[in-house]
């Protein structure tokens, strides 16, 4: 299979509510294996996904910030977070977990653009 | 061109269930390929045999083998997310050591390598979210 293709995967459920941020970051972790170039892109509620100080022991869930920490593990470190997005949740860089690149809105377009293929969950 | 379609949404409690059942039929109309289908999250629920709609509502799984059967299609359904869902074929149900498996026929367990190897290969992959 041609391994070079290029995924972005947009991730805009919230971590808990559903289960589709463990099935997006089980699919990210497999691309990248197979070698393919992964980005993330987290908008709206796909934001708390990345937030620190995560605790869902009582709805006894793993903690999703924990299995996102395997993404440099895997290379993966193409994580787009918007200035908005962050903004209109009353959140800044220092509530994240891990490092992210901040992006306009408006260059979501160009994203999904330069990627040969995308996935949302 | 050559597609393929990841389905997350739930039989009968989504639309986009239908919808993608819709699109695949359209695409093999229009002339266009389906590389594979690939269900995930609550998209497994499908591939269980057991469904039994009520008489006068369309059955997305028969549905879905028949034109599997027509067209030759590669329906794989994540096991991962099949088996935590009850979802198994015989191997699964020996594994974990199930009284039966329910796996419909036409339909195959495997892994995302399946969707990894989907995506390099088409055109355009088109999501049905939940």
């Amino acid at each position: 299979m041609s391994a070079k293709k290029s995924i972005l995967i947009i991730n805009q459920s919230a971590p808990y509510g559903s289960s589709n941020g463990r099935e997006s970051l089980d699919l990210a972790l497999t691309c990248s294996i197979f070698e393919m170039p992964v980005s993330l892109l987290f908008v709206g509620d796909g934001l708390y996904q990345l937030i620190n100080n995560q605790s869902p022991e009582q709805l006894q869930m793993k903690k999703h910030e924990a299995m996102l920490s395997a993404l440099p593990m895997y290379d993966i470190d193409q994580i787009y977070v918007t200035a908005e997005d962050l903004s209109e949740n009353g959140l800044t860089e220092n509530d994240l977990a891990m490092p992210v690149t901040l992006i306009q809105r408006d260059v979501i377009a160009s994203l999904i653009q330069q990627n040969d293929s995308v996935l949302t969950f | 061109m050559k597609f393929s379609l990841v389905i997350h949404a739930s039989p009968f409690s989504a639309q986009t269930s239908s919808t993608a059942y819709r699109y695949a039929k359209c695409l093999l109309d229009e002339g266009h390929q389906i590389f594979r289908i690939f269900y995930y999250g609550d998209g497994v629920l499908v591939a269980n045999q057991q469904i039994t709609p009520p008489q006068d509502e369309s059955n997305l799984l028969t549905a879905w083998q028949a034109l599997a059967e027509e067209h030759a299609l590669d329906l794989v359904v994540c096991i991962a997310a099949a088996v935590k869902r009850g979802i198994l074929d015989e191997n699964e149900a020996k594994r974990y050591e199930k009284p039966n498996a329910n796996l419909a026929s036409g339909f195959e367990l495997s892994g995302l390598g399946q969707l990894a190897e989907a995506i390099a290969v088409s055109d355009r992959v088109v999501t049905f979210g939940s």
